[in-house]
């Protein structure tokens, strides 16, 4: 029996199996876009503008380059999608405004300067995060 | 080397060795900051260390696929570059870019950089790996037009291979999903959603297509295997990719706000992302068993065949170990995240770099291999560095499954940073490993100082033609 399994087949194949799963993922990416209002709390974004300017203070100052949020981001710091609800908000301001703690040997986080304004609209979009339905995660408070 | 234009590789591949030096001082910066929390403090804050570090590997890798793709296409199309001035200034370009994002992270708070490239008429900024300013990464993109289209213009004038087909189809997805860059809403959710976009479909997706096509066209020259089966291995192994790999995405939308069918969806398909992988173990061993000649350049089929086992263990195994949502609940952002990280990206990408580098830099000195003092140190290097990465992989293997019982499983969970103490032995170890990796990349740097040396069958191109 001849070899029918040529190169063109192979390329063939993965052309429309390329195609074929991209269409897949985009079904499924409208799904989920169409799914999200019952679970990403849009509710709190919409009704406070406040969040959004947190979400700017947030990146801005690269808080992710130390922690995660909802689990992603870098490992040195703790996690901080659930941190409204272990510390709360007043504790959150504080802690920013007293950094760095400069105790020897310890980690370090920065003087970020941030105004009250800023730093509340970072609390409301901690605030939100911690309002999104993840499925359960993080396991414990302890992120 | 058959084309002159194929000469623009040279300054891609030097300031590509050259970045990686830097990503990997930066990485022991962070190393030591993981135990020794003060260290540089203010002066370089872990955050400010970890972009460098990140900015640097990517730029890099970057710069190693164009200056790959540069030699690489001009040589399959049996044509010279379209463009080979154009190439040059492409690459000055985006040296200097990355030189000025790299000095604004070390030199001006981030808030401030964010301020003076104005972040907020485009608000890019401040999301893990795309934190350079919104104007560096307009940048990237013309950068990354120009080199597409010089190279596009090249295939398409030229002879079109298998090889250069998918090299090509891989950049043009690298350029395009990097546009998601460019989307960030306020909607967090939707935010992370789309941010994988880039990162998941280029190191799960499109990057695979550069790797293979990269590693089929150092094993058709270091082995002399037929192109026609090298060429259906290819194929096959793309289509694996691609199949698993785009709703495998699925994988990081467990508990991002996304609903609860992905877990479904993306623990069936990224359990099947090791295939392959493995298949392009299979492959590299299967071309050099069948080997049509040995060539003179031991190293570069050390570092292809290498290149097949890491980036197996690194993205295969190490990625399956964490990649079901029942395992993933635990292991989501622990230390277990970068022992892969780090395994699946020098396994994958850093080697295949290094490995078409090992081919392409002697020829494009006008030699067919290195001298034997060179291939030695420069296996030492590989060995050294492959090793050590593995045991940094370990020693944080180790700290994630620790970190993982003591802060989420167990009756009395411990906070974050009371763990992170009681894991600084292993992270001493890491730092440990890293500073064997330092070594190692020296060595590797130095086997390009011994050029011919020591080589008894040495031979230049030219005389090799004329005899
Ligand atoms: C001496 C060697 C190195 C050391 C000590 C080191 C250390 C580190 C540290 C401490 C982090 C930050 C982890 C965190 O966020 O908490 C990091 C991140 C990272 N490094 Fe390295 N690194 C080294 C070499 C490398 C090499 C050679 C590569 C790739 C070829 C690499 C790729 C990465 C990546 C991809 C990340 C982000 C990981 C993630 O988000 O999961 N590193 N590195
Ligand atoms: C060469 C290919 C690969 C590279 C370079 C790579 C690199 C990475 C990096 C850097 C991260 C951390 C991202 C972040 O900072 O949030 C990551 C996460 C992840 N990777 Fe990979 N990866 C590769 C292949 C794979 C494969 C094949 C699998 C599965 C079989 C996999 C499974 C995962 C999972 C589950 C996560 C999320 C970890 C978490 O929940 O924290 N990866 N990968
Ligand atoms: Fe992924």
């Amino acid at each position: 029996m001849r070899s029918t399994f040529s190169t063109t087949t192979a390329r063939n194949i993965f052309y429309g199996g390329a195609l074929f799963s991209f269409l897949l993922f985009l079904a499924l990416t409208f799904h989920t876009e169409s799914a999200l209002p019952q679970r990403d709390a849009r509710a709190l974004l919409e009704a406070n503008p406040q969040v959004a300017v947190g979400k700017r203070v947030w990146e801005e100052n690269n808080c992710i380059g130390c922690h995660t949020l909802l689990g992603e981001g870098a490992y040195f710091a703790p996690e901080l999608g659930n941190v409204y609800k272990r510390r709360g908000p007043e504790f959150i301001k504080a802690w920013i405004k007293a950094q760095p703690t400069g105790t020897p040997g310890r980690r370090q986080m920065p003087q970020f300067n941030l105004t009250e304004e800023e730093l509340d609209a970072l609390v409301e979009f901690l605030r939100y995060a911690s309002e999104i339905d993840t499925n359960g995660w993080p396991p414990n408070i302890e992120g | 080397m058959k084309y002159q234009s194929q000469a623009v590789a040279k300054p891609y591949f030097v300031a590509a060795i050259a970045l990686f030096v830097a990503q990997v001082l930066f990485g022991l910066i962070m190393g030591i900051q993981y135990v020794v929390g003060d260290f540089l403090f203010p002066a370089i804050p872990f955050n400010v260390a970890r972009m460098v570090h990140t900015n640097a590997l990517i730029v890099w890798l970057l710069m190693g696929f164009m200056g790959a793709a540069y030699y690489l296409v001009p040589e399959e199309a049996e044509r010279e570059l379209h463009a080979p001035k154009l190439a040059i200034a492409t690459f000055w370009i985006f040296l200097v870019a990355a030189a000025l994002t790299v000095l604004g992270y070390l030199l001006v708070p981030y808030a401030k950089l964010a301020e003076m490239t104005g972040n907020d008429v485009l608000p890019t900024m401040g999301r893990e790996f795309l934190e350079q300013p919104t104007i560096t990464k307009i940048g990237i993109v013309l950068v990354a037009l120009s080199f597409l289209y010089n190279l596009s213009m090249t295939f398409l004038k030229g002879r079109k291979t298998a090889i250069s087909s998918v090299l090509l189809l891989g950049l043009w997805g690298l350029a395009i999903f990097f546009l998601f860059s460019f989307v960030n809403p306020d909607n967090l959710v939707r935010d992370k959603f789309y941010w994988w976009w880039v990162v998941h479909l280029w190191v799960e997706g499109v990057w695979e297509l550069i790797m293979g096509a990269i590693l089929a066209f150092v094993l058709i020259k270091v082995t002399g295997v037929d192109r026609e089966v090298i060429d259906k291995w290819l194929y096959v192994i793309i289509t694996l990719t691609l199949v698993t790999g785009i709703i495998g995405t699925g994988h990081h939308y467990y508990w991002i706000g996304t609903p609860g069918y992905w877990q479904v969806w993306g623990s069936v398909f990224s359990a099947l992302e090791p295939i392959p992988f493995f298949a392009m173990t299979l492959f590299a061993f299967n071309m050099v068993n069948r080997r049509r000649r040995n060539h003179p350049n031991r190293a570069a089929t050390l570092w292809a065949l290498g290149t097949g086992v890491m980036a197996f263990l690194g993205a295969g195994v190490w990625g399956f170990l964490h990649t079901l949502s029942p395992v993933n609940y635990y292991t989501h952002g622990t230390q277990i995240t970068p022992s892969h990280g780090h395994l699946a990206f020098y396994g994958a990408y850093a080697m295949v770099v290094l490995t078409m580098i090992s081919y392409v830099w002697p020829k494009l000195n006008g030699r067919e291999a290195n001298g034997n003092r060179s291939q030695v140190l420069e296996m030492w290097g590989f060995w050294v560095m492959t090793i050590s990465m593995t045991f940094i992989a370990l020693f944080l293997t180790a700290a994630g499954i620790l970190q993982v019982w003591l802060q989420r499983m167990g009756a009395n969970p411990l906070p974050f940073m009371e763990v992170q103490e009681q894991l600084a032995l292993f992270y001493w170890l890491r730092v440990i490993a890293g500073v064997a990796f330092f070594a190692g990349l020296l060595a590797y740097i130095t086997s390009f100082f011994k050029g011919v040396e020591g080589s008894p069958e040495y031979r230049p191109l030219a005389q090799e033609a004329s005899a």
